[in-house]
């Protein structure tokens, strides 16, 4: 089983915006979207490891703020043309509170 | 209501570039509304024909220039008929007839059968050895004709005979050119661009015969020569006929529907018969019919649509372009260049650098343009071209072309076809010429846009764009770029900028939600082009009432400090005009030391730079800057940024004003407010000019009598001396004037787009109007400008560090310790 665990409340990622979970493994980025779904990468760009929290999301999308690659919350995945994957965790909302897990999501 | 399970059926009669692109862009709009059937009469998928002619010279193979593999009409099921030819449209059963006596339905009919070579009406025309110059069979039989034989006739001087000449002569073949008149490529180029190519043409081995008209070709069981009207012979064992094209339109007119030159079609793609289209080299569309692919896809576009009955679009007709494709040649050509009683001609000539450029002018806007040897600036004049810019206030430099010869980051190279292909084109993102010939025609692009994103080359800062232009030109034979006329804000909608300004003031909206609802945006919630435009957009339309969205802001102003390349951010507090005390000093070398900050820089705005500080100290940083008076400098902000000085007459021998002390008045006045892109000022003492303000965007030269105010300079991705807009005898007129000049650019400039694209854009006589001569006007700018102020000159720094304004931004979420 994945343990999953609790990083605090959904109210402390804005809307259409992503905070930072600091882990042993480097800093991972939790999104939050317009329809309150949560998704979680890791807070480095596929293309030069630009902090995609630092990114404007939009619709399921994050645009990294270094050179714009624009990324697939839900799968990491760079959206063509551009290529690359960054590593995805699995993320939930439960009763206002959001849960990761530190389990990667098999790469796609 | 339509079967799914029954679709329509869409007969496509033409397996080339037009009908192929009309039902991608079919696919792409309704991907599940025909059943879609493609007939065409080569052997081949679809494949790329302008690159017929590399593939002669050697320089491409067939392979190479597929645009489609069948595997791609099995995918998209789509059944190909290869090989099989329509005789017949039976428009009374709905069906089509192949030359087997097939007969299939169709709902809706597309004809997109092409041209054909113009066979000269002379004797011998029909002999073995005698071709035109339009699919893989011509090539084909051209390579192996090179590999056999010794001598070429090429009848024909224009863009596709030079173009064959070139192969066959590149395959070792002694190549003659015969034309009928005197100026080669007479359609795109005049007498004296005609004899620069001629000259070039010749030098590479390439022989004329001109004018010159064809009377007989030679020969008993295979082509032997040519003999002409004036009597005299060119021995030949291979002649090509590329004297033109003209649309094919036999089956349309079998059929019964309407034709002139060539199938006669409406702005919607439609024939005289409603259920069929026609699209590409076979139609007429306002008297105009069109050889070149640029329009063929304009038209693609528009007939997808109504396929997939979007009914709104109509095809306008094409400004077109044209590239020879020859290496080491560099020619471009577009619009009307015959002289005429109403056109003005700006010329320059340059015979031993094979330097020729010629504008001609019509009503003060750009209506052609033939340029030989340095084509660095054909986008640009054509871009005006097609926007029928007023191009008077530049007219005198018109002819240099735009301020592309100040770019750096390319080598100061103006000239693609003498470039390597390891030479960087795309000094950016290092991006070779190979690279991008090679993404244009493994990955089949054709737009600028396609190249930018596939290879980020002219991607990031832009001053390549005119290069990576040209190797698209160059590559794909004209311009492809195509940019419509009014450009959208980005894919996110069909609304261009001044629309959305425009709308938000009509229809007052007042939230990033309401303007995307009210106008269709396609997106839930934009992208990072768009939700930031419209977030300034708003935030200066509605000052006070509109609340900035911080999600909707790059995050440079979201944090106000400047993001590094690795994630730690730049801090650069106000210096105001430039000047600082030694205990700002002192302060600032504290924090440098307290917060362990790596480099310490003073920047070209004469300020101080802290790089390397850590997000979550950013907080902290700014409260000790703080405590010692210091506030944001905005350095990241699209907004104002600084006022540079020189210190004038206060110390300066030379100084006529107190130029410090007027920059600093402009700076505590204007500091904090938003604009459309970045705003840099500077005042200058005296005429010799040590702030440098005639680079800015706006500047001010003092001189004993009063100030001078410039505007509209730039000097980072372009060159731009400065526009001079007026002198004032007063620091408070010059003020007045210098804020109602950034409010108008407030008001109308695009998001991202500077000052001196503003003023080109909207042009400077209208500025000069607004600012200057209508007093009235410019103090009412000067009011809202001053209204807006007071919502926006609030320290954005003490807000977080004091008042713990965002805080969630500058700390962790959380921090989990197992692994």
């Amino acid at each position: 089983m994945t343990p999953w665990f609790q990083v605090g409340p959904l109210d402390d990622i804005p809307h259409l915006g992503s905070r930072v979970v600091r882990t042993p493994r480097g800093n991972i980025a939790v999104f939050r979207t317009d329809g309150d779904e949560v998704f979680a990468l890791d807070d480095r760009c596929p293309h030069k490891q630009g902090p995609l929290s630092q990114g404007i999301v939009h619709g399921r999308r994050v645009t990294c703020p270094l050179h714009n690659f624009v990324i697939e919350l839900a799968t990491g995945q760079a959206v063509a043309p551009d290529q690359g994957c960054t590593p995805s965790y699995p993320a939930k909302v439960e009763d206002g509170v959001v849960w990761l897990s530190l389990q990667q999501t098999a790469a796609a | 209501m339509l079967d799914k399970t029954i679709k329509q059926k869409l007969v496509v009669i033409g397996n080339g570039m037009a009908g192929i692109r009309t039902v991608e862009a079919l696919l792409e709009r309704a991907p599940d509304l025909y059943d879609i059937s493609v007939f065409g009469a080569e052997p081949y998928g679809n494949y790329n024909r302008i690159l017929l002619s590399p593939v002669l010279a050697g320089e491409k193979t067939v392979d190479d220039i597929i645009l489609n593999t069948e595997q791609w009409y099995a995918d998209n099921q789509i059944t190909l008929h290869q090989g099989e030819t329509v005789t017949m449209i039976d428009r009374r059963t709905c069906e089509v007839v192949t030359e087997q006596g097939e007969r299939y339905p169709y709902d809706r009919l597309l004809i997109a059968t092409g041209s054909n070579p113009i066979v000269l009406p002379v004797p011998g025309a029909a002999l073995p050895g005698v071709i035109g110059f339009r699919d893989i069979k011509d090539v084909e039989h051209m390579v192996e004709a090179s590999t056999q034989h010794r001598h070429a006739v090429v009848i024909g001087g224009g863009l596709l005979g030079l173009e064959a000449a070139n192969g066959l002569m590149k395959r070792g073949m002694k190549v003659t050119v015969v034309h009928l008149l005197d100026t080669l490529m007479e359609r795109q180029l005049d007498p004296v661009a005609g004899g620069m190519l001629r000259k070039s043409l010749e030098e590479r081995g390439l022989e004329f015969k001109m004018p010159a008209q064809t009377q007989t070709i030679l020969g008993e069981t295979h082509v032997s020569g040519v003999r002409f009207t004036d009597g005299t012979e060119v021995a030949a064992d291979l002649v090509v006929m590329a004297v033109g094209i003209r649309p094919n339109i036999e089956l349309a007119k079998k059929a019964g529907l309407h034709c002139e030159r060539g199938i006669v079609v409406s702005d919607t793609m439609q024939t005289y018969d409603g259920r069929i289209y026609a699209v590409g080299e076979c139609v007429q569309h306002r008297r105009q019919t069109y050889g070149l692919v640029a329009p063929l896809f304009d038209q693609a576009k528009v007939c997808a649509n109504h396929l997939a009955m979007k009914g709104f679009a109509t095809y306008d007709g094409s400004v077109v372009s044209t590239k020879l494709k020859v290496t080491g040649i560099d020619l471009f050509s577009a619009g009307d260049f015959a002289p005429g009683p109403d056109k003005e001609e700006i010329v320059l000539q340059d015979a031993n650098r094979g330097v020729y450029k010629r504008i001609i002018l019509r009503d003060k806007k750009i209506v052609g343009t033939v340029l030989y040897g340095d084509t660095i600036d054909g986008p640009w004049y054509f871009q005006h071209m097609r926007d029928g810019t007023d191009v008077s206030h530049m007219r005198e430099r018109l002819v240099f072309g735009s301020a592309h010869l100040g770019d750096g980051g390319h080598g100061g190279q103006n000239s693609i076809a003498a470039m390597s292909d390891d030479a960087e084109i795309c000094g950016c993102n290092g991006v070779c010429k190979g690279a991008i010939v090679q993404a244009i025609s493994e990955k089949k692009l054709f737009t600028l846009d396609d190249v930018r994103a596939h290879t980020k080359a002219s991607s990031s800062c832009g001053s390549c764009t005119g290069l990576v232009e040209q190797v698209l030109a160059f590559t794909l034979g004209g311009d492809y770029s195509a940019a419509p006329k009014v450009k959208p804000v980005c894919a996110c909608t069909d609304h261009s900028h001044d629309d959305v300004r425009r709308v938000i003031v009509e229809q007052q909206l007042k939230s990033i939600p309401d303007v995307m609802r009210f106008m269709d945006w396609k997106t839930p919630n934009g992208c990072h082009s768009c939700r930031p435009a419209l977030n300034y957009y708003l935030l200066a339309t509605w000052p006070g009432e509109y609340r900035d969205d911080q999600q909707s802001r790059f995050i440079n102003e979201r944090v106000h400090a400047n993001i590094q390349k690795d994630g730690t951010y730049s801090v650069v507090p106000r210096m105001w005009g430039g000047v600082t005390t030694p205990s700002e000093l002192r302060a600032i070398a504290d924090v440098a030391d307290k917060f362990n900050i790596p480099t310490v820089k003073v920047t070209g705005g004469q300020r101080i730079d802290l790089l390397g500080v850590k997000k979550e100290d950013l907080p902290a940083v700014w409260a000790d800057l703080n405590e010692a008076g210091m506030v944001s400098g905005h350095a990241y902000a699209k907004g104002l940024r600084t006022v540079k000085t020189c210190v004038g007459s206060e110390w300066c021998r030379f100084g006529t004003q107190d130029s410090t002390g007027l920059g600093i008045k402009i700076e505590k006045f204007m500091w904090g407010s938003w604009t459309p892109a970045k705003v840099k000022l500077a005042v200058s003492g005296c005429p010799r000019n040590c702030a440098e303000s005639t680079c800015k965007d706006v500047g001010v030269i003092c001189v004993d009598s009063g100030y001078e105010i410039h505007f509209a300079g730039a000097a980072g991705l372009h060159i731009k001396g400065t526009e001079f807009l007026t002198k004032t005898a007063t620091e408070d007129e010059a003020l007045e004037i210098i804020v109602a000049l950034t409010q108008l650019y407030r008001e109308q400039g695009w998001y991202l787009e500077r000052m001196y694209k503003w003023c080109d854009r909207v042009g400077f006589d209208n500025i000069h109007k607004q600012v200057v001569d209508d007093v009235t006007n410019r103090k009412a700018l000067f009011e809202r400008f001053a209204y807006s102020q007071q919502f926006s000159q609030s320290d954005p720094w003490a807000a977080r560090a004091r008042r713990g304004v965002d805080r969630n931004e500058f700390t962790p979420m959380a921090e989990l310790e197992l692994a």
